[in-house]
């Protein structure tokens, strides 16, 4: 069953089974308006959702059930038990058309004329006493609903607040891919709606098994479903853990040599990984939120006539599973909102000058302790005296308040409940449901949600949602003898200023600066914007202070306080909403030894010390960042000595295992150093000629592995693994050396794998194995392209063998060079992150025209994410792997090229 | 509202020699003296946050609330913790006294010269051999907050 169609249903029978008690309760409270707010919403959410499936039948039913629920809401019509029975009627009729849509994926065939005939006259205000007698009485408790659904024994169980809370990324994925190929599927035939319906039908009889299975593998395979306050129960207890064991380390580290200090280093570390996996099962990038979007945008562009751009940025930010499912729907509301009321239509847009695509960005991102969310649109922007006539005639506020009133304070308006100022209302919004939603969900979940608009260039929606469940790791301070904490986020770094040392504090006026790496750095003593009595004002002055530099957008500035203590792990707990309008601190907690203590919010303080932060600003730090992230060619790498005084290091990607071996051990065949390893033969290599091999007792060697044969590096100390980025600064000529880098802060040698894995090849050769040709490669030709001189020589050798012919190219300018000459390979590898031309465009460029057309590209990168795979692939790519990850790589080259010959 | 407060219980306090009551039902604890964590930049009648078994209660100092100078330095008040809205706040007080169960023929409204400021918060007066009791209406006590929240 197509995933989006079985989330549909899941969700619509949870609906309905609310529905049946909410109205039941409305019957009896028939003024409780926020009964029928809830009513109202679950209803026009059917309807919605209804809406973009394509299921007509169920749309219109809804359609105008919602009608007389509306006028219920007004107050222009009274509830009687007449109409509830109506309702209930209509409800009865959506479960038969839900429960046959489940059993054979389509609408039933069938006319609803005669209730909604009753609904519209109903609405009207003619309540006939039900003609007919109505299918079933209205049931008073929940029944459970369709057991034959895959989530069926659940549905009774679960409130509307308890949403199941399984869902694997790659079932996110699937369903992002089922639409999109469904969304391709429509596109093609005109009557794109009739479609969708009907597609599934030739498949009707095979429907049950078909279903029977998903539902067999959804549950039983990968992931199960568990109730998110299950999780979020596991995530409270796992919070408390972590400060008994902050608790009892600080405990510990006052005494020395207790006995308790080695099973409570493992409890940390358990207790560590403990945590980060529990919250790991609670984080999604924010992208599964929003892969029904673009099929939304579709369908509405096509509904109201508008061509509308949406753009997705940030999809990769991860945040709480919770509050994602809190913002789902908010989202989609805005989107569709944006869609309606923010976009003009084409001919309107033309006539005020802008291109006639509209456009909807979505970007997310993570600042300061908060994920940002931001709708923008290009479109009209709100009227603000469209609002005021609204306000008006709603009696929300007389005209003398509304005169008085900011345009800021306006716009607030729109959040208020009720409140629509779409000229009309059509099915997509303009009920006024939405923003008040919207804004609701986003407060219950402690965020803030604010608006920037401009008449005639758009609106921008932005939502800041706290990540109040976080455990952070914070720095604690102290300033005036109080301690606060400084999330180590935003902590870039800690200078020690004295008016002796090198680094010290200097005014202009009145305005403190610090000199930082010949630029002056802005200060803000918390002190006095705390107007602490600051036993260290003085030591401020005159004595030692520390200076932690922060980093808000672009924006750097220092924080002068007395002292700075630990690092400590924190749970961040909301503050009481007393506190909350204070916008330096974003939360408080308990610290190891019971006290309480505030967290600062770095960008609450630049705020309230007057410092701006500019939207270009902004600008500056995305491109930034952009930059950064091209250069950040971070890998793990295993240090280690090998004769010589320099460390060594090799990319521990390469290296299969870590081994000891007796010394005694080794025996010599044909000048070759070779010890017995797992029933082979393995060839020892030192790294340089002047390493001993110590007579007697163990030495540890580096294995490295390619296929069945081993290779092993005779090192005298394993030292470490670091996490560093790789740039080689000066190149030897030295054989097996590639070059010093700078590794964890000490000049490094880095090892040319490459040479020895050849070497070793060579000896083996020399030493008669039958060894042969007969790898993945079988000879054929590759081209690598690579900027990186380092990955080119890593990359090559492990290539050669593995049995292909490597050519490389250092730019995908030289590669298509090799294409106009006349070359021709059997497959292409080639880096994404160039300069120059970068690998989409050279993909695209390969693709377009020239000797190599066919020929099949892998791409390799640093960071493979579902965004760039899909870019990837658009491109022309027909697979991506990760730069360091040699077996994926070599089984997608091995793939790539079986799949182009049987073509 | 009178009748609300026949033979109420109240749990009595004292604050610069006066007396006060707050209705037993709304207090979940007293506490000895604690370590206050001071917030700068907050109202000033918050003394601050404490711990409460591993929960954060905001502290309110009646004296500021109820216009009166600071104790002096070194004597400690106690807390008296209240729910207020599903948040619990720490009214801190210079001693807590015993539970009194006192009769309606008793009670007595606020004297209409009484400051403003004890007005607000209070509901009304219990006569007591030799002594007043002030009755403290905790919703009204913790109303700067909302005021401030609106800000």
């Amino acid at each position: 069953m197509d995933d989006l169609l079985s989330e549909f249903l899941t969700e619509t029978n949870e609906s309905l089974a609310v529905l049946d008690v909410e109205l039941v309760h409305l019957e009896q409270n028939p003024n409780n308006p926020s009964l029928l707010n809830n009513i109202f919403r679950l209803v026009h959410t059917i309807k919605g959702t209804c809406g973009f499936l394509g299921l007509p039948r169920l749309e219109t039913l809804a359609h105008a059930g919602e009608n007389v629920l509306g006028k219920f809401r007004d107050g222009a019509l009274v509830v009687t038990p007449d109409s509830v029975t109506l309702i209930l009627a209509t409800l009865d009729r959506l479960k038969a058309i839900v429960s046959e849509l489940e059993r054979t994926e389509a609408e039933p065939a069938g006319d609803d004329a005669d209730l909604i005939a009753r609904l519209d006259a109903a609405a009207l205000g003619k309540v006939a006493a039900a003609p007919a007698p109505v299918k079933a009485p209205p049931p008073v408790a929940v029944e459970p609903v369709e057991p034959a659904s895959e989530e069926g024994p659940y549905d009774a169980k679960l409130g509307r607040q308890l949403k199941p809370g399984e869902v694997t990324l790659e079932e996110l994925e699937a369903v992002f891919r089922a639409t999109e190929a469904a969304a391709a599927e429509v596109a093609a035939p005109a009557a794109a709606a009739e479609v969708v319906a009907e597609a599934p039908k030739p498949e009707a009889p095979h429907g049950d098994t078909q279903m029977a299975e998903a539902g067999e593998s959804a549950v039983a395979g990968q992931s199960i479903r568990v109730r998110v306050d299950l999780l979020e129960n596991l995530m409270t207890m796992v919070s408390e853990l972590v400060l008994t064991r902050n608790q009892l380390l600080q405990m510990v580290r006052k005494i020395n040599d207790s006995e308790f200090a080695a099973p409570l280093q493992r409890l940390s570390l358990v207790t560590t990984e403990l945590q980060e996996g529990v919250m790991k099962t609670r984080m999604q990038p924010i992208g599964s939120a929003w892969a029904k979007l673009p099929r939304i945008v579709r369908d509405l562009s096509r509904e109201l006539g508008k061509k509308i751009d949406l753009v997705m940025q940030g999809a990769e930010t991860e945040l709480d599973r919770q509050v994602l499912e809190l913002i789902k729907d908010p989202l989609t509301h805005m989107v569709r909102n944006s869609a309606d009321h923010g976009l003009e239509t084409p001919a309107e847009r033309q006539s005020n000058g802008k291109g006639d695509t509209g456009r909807i960005v979505l970007n997310a991102y993570h600042e300061g302790g908060h994920i940002l969310i931001e709708i923008r649109d290009d479109g009209r922007g709100l009227d603000a005296q469209k609002i005021k006539a609204k306000v008006l005639e709603k009696g929300l506020a007389t005209e003398a308040e509304l005169e008085a009133m900011s345009d800021r304070e306006l716009h607030r308006f729109i959040f208020k409940p009720g409140f629509s100022t779409a000229a009309k209302v059509t099915s997509v919004s303009g009920r006024g449901v939405g923003m008040d939603v919207v804004r609701t969900n986003i407060e219950k979940i402690g965020g803030t949600i604010d608006l920037r608009t401009e008449k005639g260039k758009g609106s921008t929606f932005t939502i800041k949602i706290p990540l109040t469940l976080a455990i952070v790791s914070a720095l604690i301070v102290e300033c005036a003898g109080e301690r606060f904490a400084v999330p180590q986020i935003s902590v870039v770094e800690l200078v020690r200023a004295s008016p002796t040392s090198e680094q010290k504090i200097e005014r202009i006026e009145n305005t403190a600066v610090l000199r930082l790496r010949d630029r002056l750095l802005p200060l803000v003593f918390l002190n006095e914007l705390f107007g602490l009595e600051a036993a260290g004002a003085g030591i401020a002055k005159q004595g030692e202070s520390y200076i932690i530099v922060t980093q808000v957008g672009s924006h750097r500035f220092g924080m002068v306080v007395d002292r700075v203590f630990d690092t400590e792990e924190i749970v961040v707990k909301p503050v009481a909403p007393i506190l909350r309008n204070i916008s330096v601190y974003s939360g408080n907690t308990i610290l190891g030894d019971g006290s309480v203590i505030m967290i600062l919010d770095p960008n609450g303080i630049a705020a309230s010390s007057g410092q701006q932060v500019s939207d270009n600003a902004r600008a500056e730090e995305d491109a930034a960042a952009k930059k950064d992230n091209r250069n950040d060619d971070r890998m793990a790498l295993l240090l280690f000595h090998a004769g010589g005084t320099e460390p060594k290091a090799v990319p521990l990607a390469l290296v299969a295992r870590l081994e000891e071996i007796e010394t005694a051990q080794v025996e010599r065949v044909a000048g070759q150093m070779v010890v017995q390893y797992r029933g082979q033969l393995m060839p020892l290599i030192s790294v340089s000629d002047d390493q001993q091999l110590s007579p007697t007792g163990r030495q540890p060697v580096v294995v490295f592995a390619d296929r069945d044969r081993n290779m092993g590096l005779l090192v005298d100390e394993i030292v470490d693994i670091v996490e560093d980025r790789l740039a080689v600064e000066l190149r030897t000529k030295r054989q097996g050396v590639l070059g010093s880098a700078v590794i964890a802060g000490k000049a490094t040698e880095v090892v040319d794998v490459a040479h020895f894995l050849g070497a070793a090849r060579e000896d083996w050769f020399m030493n008669g194995s039958k060894q042969t040709l007969d790898d993945k490669g079988d000879g054929r030709k590759l081209l690598l392209i690579d900027d990186s001189p380092f990955f080119r020589n890593m990359l090559a050798p492990l290539l050669q063998v593995a049995g292909y012919q490597v050519t490389t190219a250092e730019n995908a300018e030289a590669a298509l060079k090799m294409r106009e000459s006349g070359e021709a390979f059997d497959v292409i590898l080639s880096d994404i992150e160039m300069p120059g031309m970068d690998g989409f465009a050279f993909a695209e460029a390969v693709r377009h025209d020239g000797s190599w057309m066919k020929t099949p590209i892998v791409a390799l990168s640093g960071h493979v994410s579902p965004r760039f795979f899909e870019r990837g692939r658009e491109a022309g790519f027909v697979d991506y792997v990760a730069k360091l990850d040699r077996d994926a790589l070599l089984a997608s080259l091995e793939q790539t090229l079986s799949r182009s010959h049987a073509a | 509202m009178s009748t609300a407060i026949e033979n109420a219980e109240f749990v009595t306090v004292s604050i610069e020699g006066q007396l006060f009551g707050i209705p037993v039902l709304m207090v979940q604890d007293v506490l000895g003296p604690q370590k206050i964590t001071r917030i700068p930049l907050s109202p000033k009648e918050v003394a601050g946050v404490l711990n409460l078994r591993g929960r954060i209660v905001t502290a309110v100092e009646l004296r500021t609330r109820l216009g009166l100078p600071m104790r002096a330095s070194g004597e400690q008040g106690m807390s008296v913790v209240v729910e207020h809205r599903g948040e619990p706040y720490s009214l801190i007080v210079d001693g807590v006294g015993e539970v009194m169960a006192l009769k309606a023929e008793a009670f007595e409204r606020n004297p209409p010269t009484l400051n403003p400021r004890w007005r607000e918060v209070s509901l009304g007066v219990y006569r007591l051999d030799g002594k007043l009791l002030v009755v403290l209406e905790v919703p009204k006590v913790l109303d700067f907050l909302e005021i401030a929240e609106a800000a």
